[in-house]
């Protein structure tokens, strides 16, 4: 019976040579960033700690997904000053939303190596639609994926209080991703598969 | 008017003084760091706050400011003689190297200022309008090094004022020489 089951499907495989889906997240060449104004002056940040789910395949994006989650306690806001104090309940409240997710609904091609992707990203509690272009780089069987969008921190209630004047820090924030995802061993074996 | 006062109008209309130009950046540089230094002793230790940052901003600025007006101030030195001073010759000497080390304090600490806010990864940005370049990449150890060496150069400075403001108060008001005379402005100043 498990026999069958692989010889079935190294045929489905063959029929479809062309399949290869990108799935093997390599997280430390990956990389979630963000960028703010604070005082007018352009800062960055970044997360150190995250997980990511990628299926990605050009050829049936209709299945394709992504999802990361982000552990909010690693954030590097930029200046050592401020990476407790963010953590705090006026801005992520990390004690009781440690974690930040996004989850795709859907991606669809925009043209050459350029898509467009959906999902709800959920941030201290609170789940909105996100849109971001998504540049895809295929390198052998690496795929990068890249991509930028923006959120307004004061709906999701991130720097409540004191900071909700927008004069010192900006309610725009960047978010960017850089992932790099391999293709499955699998489907590189089935490639090979004749 | 009495003789006295005349005497003393007279005498005063002789004193050379420096231009306008050097008075006039001398003063807006003092009142600039007079402004700058209390606000970066009594900021540091505050708790993160928006009031903090846009302290911290303005510290910059001023510090920034301080450094643009000192360049041209150094510029104005190298091309321009100051008037004569006639005072003892150790005074004279002493005054040349306190006032030699001011004008290196007036650009060092705001550089080092500026170089310590890159280290950190904050960007400078005069005015909240004019970037300035970071000449050092961010380095957390090397930030802090330079916040200590931005200390260490404002304490120096410290004294070197106090020094510099009381050799004048001295000569003003104990000598009652013509040595502060020369650097206030006043009507019918060369």
């Amino acid at each position: 019976m498990k026999r069958l089951a692989i010889a079935l499907a190294l045929l489905l495989s063959a029929l479809d040579a062309s399949a290869i889906e990108y799935n093997q997240v390599q997280l430390n060449q990956s990389k979630v960033s963000f960028g703010y104004k604070q005082m007018g002056v352009p800062m960055e940040g970044k997360f150190g700690k995250f997980a990511a789910q990628v299926a990605f395949d050009p050829d049936r994006l209709g299945s394709a997904h992504a999802r990361i989650d982000i552990a909010l306690a690693s954030v590097d806001s930029g200046s050592s000053d401020a990476d407790e104090s963010v953590q705090g309940k006026l801005w992520f409240d990390t004690k009781n939303y440690p974690v930040a997710s996004f989850v795709s609904t859907g991606i669809r091609p925009l043209g050459g190596n350029r898509y467009q992707a959906t999902g709800k990203l959920t941030i201290k509690g609170k789940t909105l639609d996100v849109t971001s272009p998504v540049i895809l780089t295929v390198n052998g069987n690496s795929a990068q994926f890249d991509g930028s969008f923006t959120v307004k921190r004061l709906s999701y209630g991130v720097g409540i209080g004191e900071w909700t004047d927008l004069d010192t820090v900006a309610d725009d924030i960047q978010i960017r991703f850089h992932l790099v995802v391999l293709a499955s061993p699998s489907s590189n074996q089935q490639r090979k598969t004749p | 008017m009495t003789t006295e006062a005349e005497d003393w109008l007279e005498e005063n209309a002789m004193i050379k003084r420096y231009t306008k130009i050097a008075i006039g950046l001398h003063w807006a540089i003092a009142i600039l760091i007079f402004c700058a230094f209390p606000l970066g002793f009594y900021m540091h230790d505050l708790k993160l706050s928006p009031a903090k940052l846009h302290l911290y901003s303005y510290h910059k600025w001023i510090g920034i400011t301080v450094l643009a007006l000192a360049i041209l101030r150094v510029l104005w030195r190298i091309t321009h003689k100051p008037p004569a001073l006639h005072i003892a010759r150790w005074q004279e000497t002493a005054s040349r190297l306190v006032h030699g080390l001011l004008y290196l304090l007036m650009l060092a600490v705001p550089v080092s200022g500026w170089l310590m806010s890159s280290a950190k990864g904050v960007k400078t940005v005069w005015l909240g309008i004019l970037p300035l370049p970071d000449l050092v990449e961010k380095n957390k150890a090397l930030g802090e090094l330079l916040g200590n060496v931005h200390t260490a150069l404002n304490y120096t400075m410290l004294l070197l004022v106090l020094l510099h403001v009381a050799a004048a108060l001295k000569h003003h008001f104990v000598d009652r020489d013509d040595v502060l005379l020369r650097m206030l402005p006043m009507k019918g100043t060369p």
